[in-house]
Order: structure tokens, then C-alpha cells, then sequence
């Protein structure tokens, strides 16, 4: 087993020389939680909205169930889409287990309540401010919802990141439903699981530095956006 | 010109509103009719901004009825200016063409529109400006062009000037008169005598959720005749 002073000075090597297996498992990996993230968001930012906006019997509800769901154990979460993507399982016939797109799926879902629930407050924030004014403009509800999430989308930015955030810190959904398969499924931090468990820390160890600099660099970008947004727009 | 005429005169009936629960207007009987400026006044808690919001289809009431014209539901051709205006995140001409585009006017039309009615409050030169970053008067300014581009048969204004230093308040006094001038009704709260001896024709006189008097503004600043409207009018004065 290296030291660990020998598995960083490995780790930075590995990184610094763009080691082609680390480069595959990182762009795995983005593009796994980035395509999860498109469709959390294609689902969550409407729903939030609407939740935000409508006001329909339930409402109350629907929003503790949607803020508790954040919480979700992403095990629980990889457990059930394995079931549904099982062989056996309602949603076998598509052959999806242990590929990329279950991971997807599994992600999806693991952030969607995220996603939502943040977006609901954001927005939800936005219409007590603009209310009276969209109401008497005759903004009808769907266009408040739209113009809201327009106006806040640079907000919205950052709780896209946090979804992605989330997404790509995850491990116990993928690893169940993709099944940590060297080349088709091992993504940063199933291998970063996997390669600790082994005592091959060097590999593991470039990969927890990339996984860091990814959310640090993401999250930069979103600070700075809102900063420049707040002084562009007010 | 104002738009074609379809919800005036404004007929309350009884009109009883509680908005959140809270009982703040009570049998309230009232015609607005089109072409005059009308001002609302009365203390604190006396209902002033909610009988503005309910006449605009804001606050539904709790009771009696609200006619605009012959229509039950607030119809187009309405618009409000609130104390502290909200603008979207986006430039000065667009939110006037988001008003606009609500209102099914777009394209030309909504140029031509939104060009005079930046000339109009003298913010043609921040046209490309995000709303949100210019100041408060001229927010407001911004607002009053809305509601000139859109050119509505009543427009209501809830303290227009409260939170604008005199300069820009008396400019904003000038475009309600062009605005009035131009065919709109005009239904507005203050709490500066001074402005609505200036700007309004007709007192509408509230305290304690009711309206107590309603006349001429004249004759009201003359010598009002409930003893409500006495007490606020020494009491502004001393």
C-alpha cells in the first residue's frame, strides 16, 4: 500500500497527465449527472413553480411530502429503481439495468424533489413580491408561473446546481443501479468507493480532487452569475 | 385616448371585504363613473388601499356585489399603480411590452406605444435600462408609463407619491393630469392634502372600514361635514 503523501503526489500525476481512465470515468460521470440533472429540471422547475403559484386543495400537503422527499435515501431511491428495471420488474423489457440511462433515472428522481421543493420557495419568495402587480397586469396563472421563473432564473441557476451537486456526490443509487461496471457504469464516486475498499488510493484520491473542483468550480460560476446579475438587473 | 369603455360605472353594493380574514371594509355603497379624479382619504386602518384593490379586482369582497359595467368580473381596460412599484427583471421597454404583450397588443402597436409612453414620463433615454436598477422616482415613472402605454379607461393609484421626494413627486403629479387629461378615470389614496386639493374633483371620505362622505373636493376642504372628516382634516393640519 503508498503512503499517503506517495498516493497524492500519484493522484496529482494522474490528474495533471489527463490519465485516460480517470478523463473516461469524470466525462462518464458529467454526463450521467448533467443528463439527470436536464431532466430533474424539466420536471422540478415546473412543478415548483405551479405549486409556488396555484392554489388548489392539497397544496399545503403536497408541499411537506415534496420538502421531506429531499431527504430521500439515495439507497432507497437506487433500491426501488432497481425493482422497476429489474428482469423482473415492470420496466424490465427495456433492458436498462446496469447502464448508464439507470443511473440517469436513479439520479433523476433522487433530485427532481430537490430541485422542486427549492424552486417552489424561490419563486414561491418572487410571487409575494410581484402578485398584486402580475394580478392586475392579467397574468393568469400559468403566465405568472412562466414570467416567475424567468425573473428568478438566475436563483433558479443555483438550485440547478445543487440538484447536480447532489447528483454527482451520489453513490448508493448508482452503484445499485448501475452496477459499478468497469468502462459502461463506474463513475467517480462508485470508483472512488471501490478503489478505497481495494487500498488503491491513488486513483481514488485524483478522482475525490477532480469530484471537488467540479462542485467548487460550478459553484463559483453560479456566485459570480448572481453577483453579476444582481448588479445587471437589480 | 382612453380604450373603448366597457367597465364603467364601477357599482358597489354593499360591499363588505376581509382580506385575510380580517374584517377591514363594511357596507360599502359607491358609483364611480367615468372621466373624473377621485381621492380617497381617510386615517390610517380606514380601509383606503383595500377598497382601491377591491375596486380593481384584487380583493374579492366578502359580501355585497361589484359591478363593472355590466360585468360581475374585473374587466380589461383596468390598471393600478402601487406604492412601491414591482418591476420584472428586464429592461425599462420591455416591462412596459410585457403590459402591453398581457394585453394582446404587440408588434408596431406596442413600439409606438412603449416610444410615446417613455416620452411622456421622460424616461425615453433609459429605455434599454434594467428596471430594477433605476431609482425609486424613476421606477415609478416607468410605472405610470405602463399604464400610459396601455391606455386604460381608469387607472388606480395607491399612494403614488409616498415614498418619492417632492421634486419627483410633483412630476409624478404631472403625469397623472396628462394621463386623466388624455380620457382615463382617475381613482387614487393619498395622505397629502395638499396633493388632493391639486388633483382631485370628488372626496371620497373614509373611516373605520366606511365611507362617511363623499362630495365635491371643494367643498369638502371647505368644511367637511361629518365630524370624522373635521378631525383628520385639523389633525393633518396641526
Amino acid at each position: 500500500m503508498n503512503t499517503v503523501s506517495e498516493s497524492f503526489a500519484l493522484a496529482a500525476g494522474l490528474v495533471t497527465h489527463f490519465d485516460p481512465h480517470l478523463v473516461d470515468i469524470v466525462f462518464l460521470s458529467l454526463r450521467v449527472s448533467f443528463t439527470a440533472t436536464f431532466f430533474a429540471a424539466c420536471l422540478g422547475l415546473p412543478i415548483g413553480a405551479a405549486i409556488a403559484v396555484g392554489r388548489f386543495p392539497g397544496r399545503d400537503a403536497l408541499i411537506v411530502v415534496l420538502n421531506a422527499m429531499m431527504g430521500l435515501p439515495p439507497v432507497v431511491v437506487g433500491l426501488v429503481v432497481y425493482l422497476l428495471l429489474s428482469r423482473a420488474g415492470p420496466l424490465g423489457a427495456l433492458g436498462l439495468l446496469f447502464t448508464p440511462a439507470a443511473m440517469v433515472v436513479a439520479q433523476a428522481i433522487l433530485i427532481t424533489p430537490i430541485i422542486a421543493a427549492l424552486t417552489r420557495q424561490t419563486v414561491a419568495d418572487a410571487w409575494g413580491e410581484y402578485r398584486e402587480q402580475l394580478t392586475s397586469l392579467g397574468a393568469g396563472t400559468f403566465r405568472a408561473a412562466m414570467t416567475l421563473l424567468w425573473d428568478t432564473r438566475f436563483s433558479l441557476a443555483t438550485v440547478l446546481l445543487a440538484g447536480f451537486g447532489r447528483a454527482i456526490a451520489e453513490v448508493g443509487a448508482v452503484m445499485i443501479v448501475g452496477g459499478n461496471i468497469n468502462g459502461v457504469t463506474r463513475v467517480m464516486t462508485t470508483t472512488i468507493a471501490l478503489e478505497t475498499s481495494k487500498g488503491d488510493l491513488p486513483l481514488a484520491l485524483a478522482l475525490g480532487l477532480v469530484l471537488i473542483a467540479i462542485v467548487l468550480l460550478l459553484n463559483s460560476a453560479a456566485h459570480a452569475t448572481r453577483g453579476w446579475a444582481k448588479a445587471r438587473f437589480g | 385616448m382612453a380604450e373603448t369603455v366597457t367597465g364603467l360605472p364601477i357599482v358597489l353594493t354593499g360591499v363588505a371585504a376581509a382580506p385575510g380574514g380580517v374584517p377591514v371594509l363594511a357596507g360599502i355603497d359607491l358609483e364611480l363613473t367615468a372621466g373624473g379624479r377621485t381621492v380617497l382619504l381617510g386615517p390610517n386602518g380606514a380601509g383606503k388601499s383595500t377598497l382601491l384593490r377591491v375596486l380593481h379586482g384584487l380583493i374579492p369582497p366578502s359580501g355585497g356585489s361589484i359591478k363593472w359595467g355590466d360585468a360581475t368580473t374585473r374587466p380589461t381596460g383596468q390598471a393600478m399603480v402601487f406604492q412601491r412599484p414591482v418591476m420584472l427583471r428586464r429592461s425599462a421597454a420591455e416591462n412596459i411590452r410585457y403590459a402591453l404583450d398581457l394585453a394582446g397588443i404587440r408588434g408596431a402597436d406596442a413600439d409606438e406605444r412603449i416610444a410615446e409612453a417613455l416620452d411622456e414620463v421622460g424616461l425615453r433615454a433609459l429605455a434599454n435600462r434594467p428596471a430594477r436598477v433605476l431609482s425609486g422616482g424613476e421606477q415609478q415613472k416607468l410605472a405610470f408609463a405602463r399604464v400610459w402605454a396601455l391606455r386604460p379607461e381608469v387607472v388606480f393609484l395607491d399612494e403614488p407619491t409616498a415614498s418619492l421626494d417632492p421634486a419627483a413627486a410633483r412630476s409624478v403629479e404631472k403625469i397623472i393630469v396628462d394621463i386623466h387629461r388624455r380620457g382615463t378615470t382617475v381613482v387614487m389614496t393619498t395622505h397629502n392634502l395638499v396633493q388632493a386639493k391639486r388633483l382631485a374633483d370628488d372626496i371620497l371620505f373614509l373611516h373605520a372600514g366606511r365611507v362617511t362622505e363623499r362630495t365635491r373636493a371643494q367643498e369638502f376642504f371647505a368644511g367637511p361635514r361629518t365630524a370624522e372628516a373635521t378631525a383628520f382634516l385639523e389633525g393633518e393640519r396641526l
